[in-house]
């Protein structure tokens, strides 16, 4: 089960960080916004599977407030997007 | 091997499954031109890699009321991902990322003029 942890986080730091490269780097706002979904997804995930190798329950409920709340932040941000060259 | 041995390591694969998951989505953002196939890559971890990784750790943690909270999750997720993709494509649509040439069909180019809120294409 360890190897299965330490597995989990080098799959989901690599993918972290290169969901962060785009970030930086992305021509347009519009692809910033999407990367930032993604690392709000891979964070849901990684703390969910903490909660999951410790077998502690606790952190849980900071993921439905994540699953409700996360997308009106690029709503609100896709809604006043004005046109921009890439 | 005992039940205990093989739920674990159903939890294992599954949770492995989704951060794998998360791992192409990471790749795709990196590798993929535009923002179409961007977003296309983007909803392999808001989906089904959380809920790989809910269901393990449903496995792994195994009481009622904790799994009703990752129902909950998983479902809130999956009425909220298709509202923020609704809205980056449309500001995507209308900002010039889906022009014809990506497109093999546009059905709502027609229609366009009636979305956008332009003053001077009102008047005409």
């Amino acid at each position: 089960m360890t190897v299965a942890a330490y597995a989990v986080a080098a799959l989901l730091a690599a993918a972290g960080a290169m969901t962060l490269i785009r970030i930086v780097r992305g021509p347009t706002t519009l692809d910033r916004i999407v990367a930032t979904d993604v690392l709000l997804a891979i964070t849901a995930s990684a703390i969910a599977a903490v909660a999951a190798f410790t077998r502690d329950p606790t952190s849980l409920p900071v993921l439905v407030v994540l699953a409700i709340l996360g997308f009106t932040g690029s709503v609100a941000v896709s809604r006043f997007i004005t046109r921009e060259k890439p | 091997m005992t039940i205990a041995g093989v739920l674990d390591a159903l939890a294992a694969a599954c949770m492995i499954a989704g951060a794998a998951l998360g791992l192409s989505a990471g790749v795709a953002l990196l590798r993929f031109p535009d923002l179409l196939s961007r977003m296309h890559a983007a909803t392999k971890p808001q989906v089904l890699g959380l809920v790989l990784i809910l269901t393990g750790c449903a496995i792994r943690i195994g009481t009622l009321v904790d799994i009703t909270t990752m129902l909950l999750i998983a479902l809130f997720q999956l009425a909220t991902a298709p509202v923020a993709a609704h809205m980056v494509g449309r500001a995507g649509y209308l900002d010039g990322h889906a022009s014809a040439d990506v497109l093999l069909a546009d059905e709502l180019a027609p229609d366009i003029h009636k979305f956008t809120d332009n003053s001077e294409e009102k008047t005409d």
